[in-house]
């Protein structure tokens, strides 16, 4: 990742890398824009765009800094946040790891291939035997290089006395080269170099399609994270004031918060008085007042006037840990569920093994002697190996979550595809996820249209939540901005500007406690703008949806129980508020005692431990941080519906991989008689093996195409 | 048959060329931005776009 930026270093001052994510890079336009936009700023080297992640890394000297970066940014017309050191670097060189496995396997199986198919057209004699000898030449490093991933997990799995699908794979590769070296060194008829290898590349095929789902969900979350209190602005004593990553604050420091940032730890504030928007933490949708001496907590939003917080509490001794310690305590459940490949190959290893085992006996029985025994044993283990079903789950969740990600529906792995097409119940929050979490005008029709440019023209200037929510519906409703003239932001109390001859602002509506509203104001005539936060569009949709799949939905809420209540009934669905964390958990406990399997999706902080012990859980992308972290599938956008999708697309999943299965299963009970009588010779092994793997993953790409 | 003694070798030389030219596309960070590549193709001025 580092490569484009490195390249492209002068050598003068020593420069660091900077990386940011940048949510609004859509198009073309956008990589020039930022691209040409921040080159052009004094002390910075380069900036290169990368546009599958939303990530901007800038190279650039010790003139600028981050916060300068990021307000360039934000002049060019985009929201940006500071990167979080690569969290992503791990899953990115398991990734790499078996990319060059299967280009190491793809190499190797295509040359021996090449001289597999002389051996097969009837190559005899020294010619036969030359290219067995480059076969082996060939196999061996492949083999050793590209079947590490296999050998490792086999050799885990053994060490704690377990068997899973890897040992059967590990086996019958290591027989299959192994004896394929006896035949050539003696120079035997057959040798099984390319069956060894094939198998190896297609089952690297599958882990490889695995793991790529896992991180192209990943990174998308990924950019859509970060926007939350990770660090803060600290007073220095000189009066200056210096960025401080969420780690490194320490009680005793005091922060500024400006108004629409989130608080990053624990305090208590000690100047300035302000609303507090807490319903990432409790699911309490009004804000609160608070002034001098109250207390506030990290993941809390300040939506007033910018206060100075001294900070109590940091880290592992915030409200926000409590929270924590509760999930990792709920996410424990959810690690015992075993995948479906796991329970298939839990079946199947035995069964291989065993038949292996059979044959060899059975023709020793039969008086054919140790090489011919070894060589039909080593047949029925290549045949038998779980080609197709190696494929048959990644190739259907890869395909399954592609059409997903299309939907706005991101997926972090496969098992979370079993599980959500197994769930009878749904559970959701109020705050954020019925609702769309941000506030938004309740009525603009009073409005003229001169009104509302002005207002957008305004409203655009600001980060409040506010001003983007009025922004946004505007925007909607086709307003274009009025020009104006000297428009600057007070932090505070609200934007100002000139509309020609004419003084025109949004301000903070007087009284502190006025609900949450923005007063128009046009030459001192005032026009109180009211918000409310909405539901979302197709709410009603979504749980009709549902229930014509058979889930029935019900909202578990941390907000006041009237508020809760109303929404419910508005939806006609059961509804429960004034819940605690710990509250949800017992709900989601209760309801699997009882057999469910429960979907819970939810926002807030205070979801975070429903989200981890839930059968399966979703998370919008306007969450928090750890909701998104906990939740196994994150939807985007202002829709619901992602949801409903996502159930149907599962179970759907689901059936094709069970038909894939049932295919594998057929085919063995063709191919294991043929095995077992000693009539799969290399060319028969090739044929079925590559045959097999086609069909399945055919099967599963019709989910993607029936998705569109 | 002494032309097999050509055509293998070559065979292999150039599938370890390709094996060699993925490795470093991989490592060089070729399939980074696949998104970005099909989009930077639709800017018009190549200026900011790398080194001068």
């Amino acid at each position: 990742m580092n490569a484009h930026v490195a390249d492209l270093e002068p050598a003068a001052e020593p420069c660091t890398d900077s990386r940011f994510t940048v949510p609004g890079i859509r198009c073309a336009g956008c990589i020039g824009k930022i691209e040409r936009g921040l080159s052009q700023l004094p002390g910075v080297a380069a900036a290169r765009v990368n546009f599958s992640a939303k990530r901007v890394a800038v190279s650039h000297n010790a003139q600028i800094t981050d916060d300068d970066l990021i307000e360039a940014l934000r002049e060019l017309g985009f929201e940006a946040e500071r990167a979080a050191e690569n969290p992503l670097a791990r899953d990115d060189a398991e990734t790499k790891r078996l990319l060059r496995a299967l280009a190491v396997a793809g190499f190797g199986m295509m040359n021996i291939m090449l001289l597999s198919v002389s051996v097969w057209s009837g190559a005899e004699g020294l010619t036969r035997e030359l290219f067995h000898w480059l076969s082996a030449i060939i196999a061996v490093p492949v083999v050793a290089y590209a079947g590490r991933p296999f050998f490792a997990s086999a050799a885990m799995a053994l060490r704690y006395r377990r068997t899973n699908m890897d040992v059967p794979i590990s086996i019958g590769v290591l027989l299959a080269t192994g004896l394929s070296i006896y035949e050539t060194l003696t120079g035997g008829e057959h040798a099984y170099f390319d069956g060894a290898v094939m198998l190896l590349f297609f089952l690297l095929a599958g882990r490889v399609l695995d793991a790529v789902m896992r991180g192209r969900a990943r990174s998308g979350i990924a950019a859509l994270l970060g926007r939350m209190g990770r660090g803060a602005h600290v007073l220095e004593e000189n009066g200056g004031t210096q960025w401080v990553a969420a780690e490194g604050l320490r009680p005793g420091m005091t922060m500024l918060v400006a108004a629409g940032e989130a608080l990053a730890a624990d305090g208590e504030i000690e100047a300035g008085e302000t609303t507090i928007d807490a319903s990432m933490l409790t699911g309490e949708s009004e804000p609160r007042a608070c002034r001098a001496g109250d207390a506030v907590h990290a993941g809390m939003i300040n939506l007033g006037a910018p206060v100075r917080v001294r900070v109590t509490a940091v880290a592992d001794d915030t409200v926000l840990a409590d929270i924590a310690r509760l999930m990792d305590e709920a996410g424990q459940s959810r690690s015992r569920y075993v995948r479906i490949a796991e329970r298939a190959a839990r079946l199947y290893a035995p069964a291989v093994h065993s038949l292996a085992l059979l044959a060899f006996a059975g023709w020793m029985l039969a008086g054919a002697g140790w090489h011919q025994s070894i060589l039909i044993a080593v047949a029925v283990l290549i045949i038998t190996c779980p080609c197709a079903l190696g494929l048959a789950v990644p190739a259907a969740q890869v395909a399954a979550s592609g059409a997903l990600m299309r939907r706005g529906l991101l997926i972090k792995d496969g098992s979370a595809l079993e599980r959500l097409a197994e769930v009878d119940r749904a559970l959701f929050d109020k705050t954020g996820t019925l609702t769309l979490g941000e506030p938004r005008p309740i009525d603009l029709s009073f409005l003229g249209p001169e009104d509302r440019a002005i207002a957008l023209a305004l409203a655009q200037a600001s980060r409040h939540p506010l001003s983007k929510g009025l922004a946004r519906s505007l925007r909607m409703g086709g307003v274009q901005p009025a020009l104006l003239e000297g428009v600057g932001e007070e932090a505070g109390t609200g934007v100002r500007g000139n509309f020609g001859t004419e003084a025109v602002a949004l301000l903070r509506p007087e009284g502190v406690l006025a609900g949450l509203a923005v007063d128009l104001v046009r030459d001192g005539r005032r026009q109180t703008i009211a918000f409310s936060d909405p539901l979302r569009s197709d709410v009603r949709a979504t749980l009709s949806d549902l229930s014509g799949q058979g889930i029935e939905s019900a909202i578990l809420s941390g907000d006041r129980k009237e508020a809760v209540r109303g929404v419910a009934e508005a939806l006609g669905i059961a509804g429960e508020g004034g819940l605690q964390p710990s509250d949800k958990l017992c709900r989601l406990e209760a309801l699997a005692a009882r057999g469910h399997r429960a979907l819970m999706i939810g926002d807030g902080l205070n979801d975070g431990p429903a989200l981890a012990g839930a059968h399966v859980s979703i998370a919008p992308g306007s969450a928090s941080d750890v909701s998104q972290q906990a939740a196994d599938a994150v939807f985007v956008g202002e829709k619901l519906m992602p949801v409903a999708d996502a159930v149907r697309t599962a179970r759907r999943t689901m059936k094709v991989v069970r038909q894939n299965f049932a295919f594998a299963v057929l085919y063995n009970v063709f191919a294991v008689p043929l095995a077992f009588l000693g009539h799969v010779t290399p060319l028969v092994a090739a044929i079925a093996m590559s045959g097999s793997s086609l069909v399945v993953v055919a099967n599963s790409l019709r989910l993607a195409r029936s998705e569109r | 048959m002494t032309i097999l003694g050509f055509l293998i070798p070559l065979a292999l030389l150039m599938g370890l060329l390709g094996l060699g030219t993925f490795f470093w596309a991989m490592r060089s960070g070729q399939f980074e931005d696949l998104d970005g590549a099909a989009n930077r193709i639709l800017l018009d001025e190549d200026q900011g776009d790398g080194p001068p």
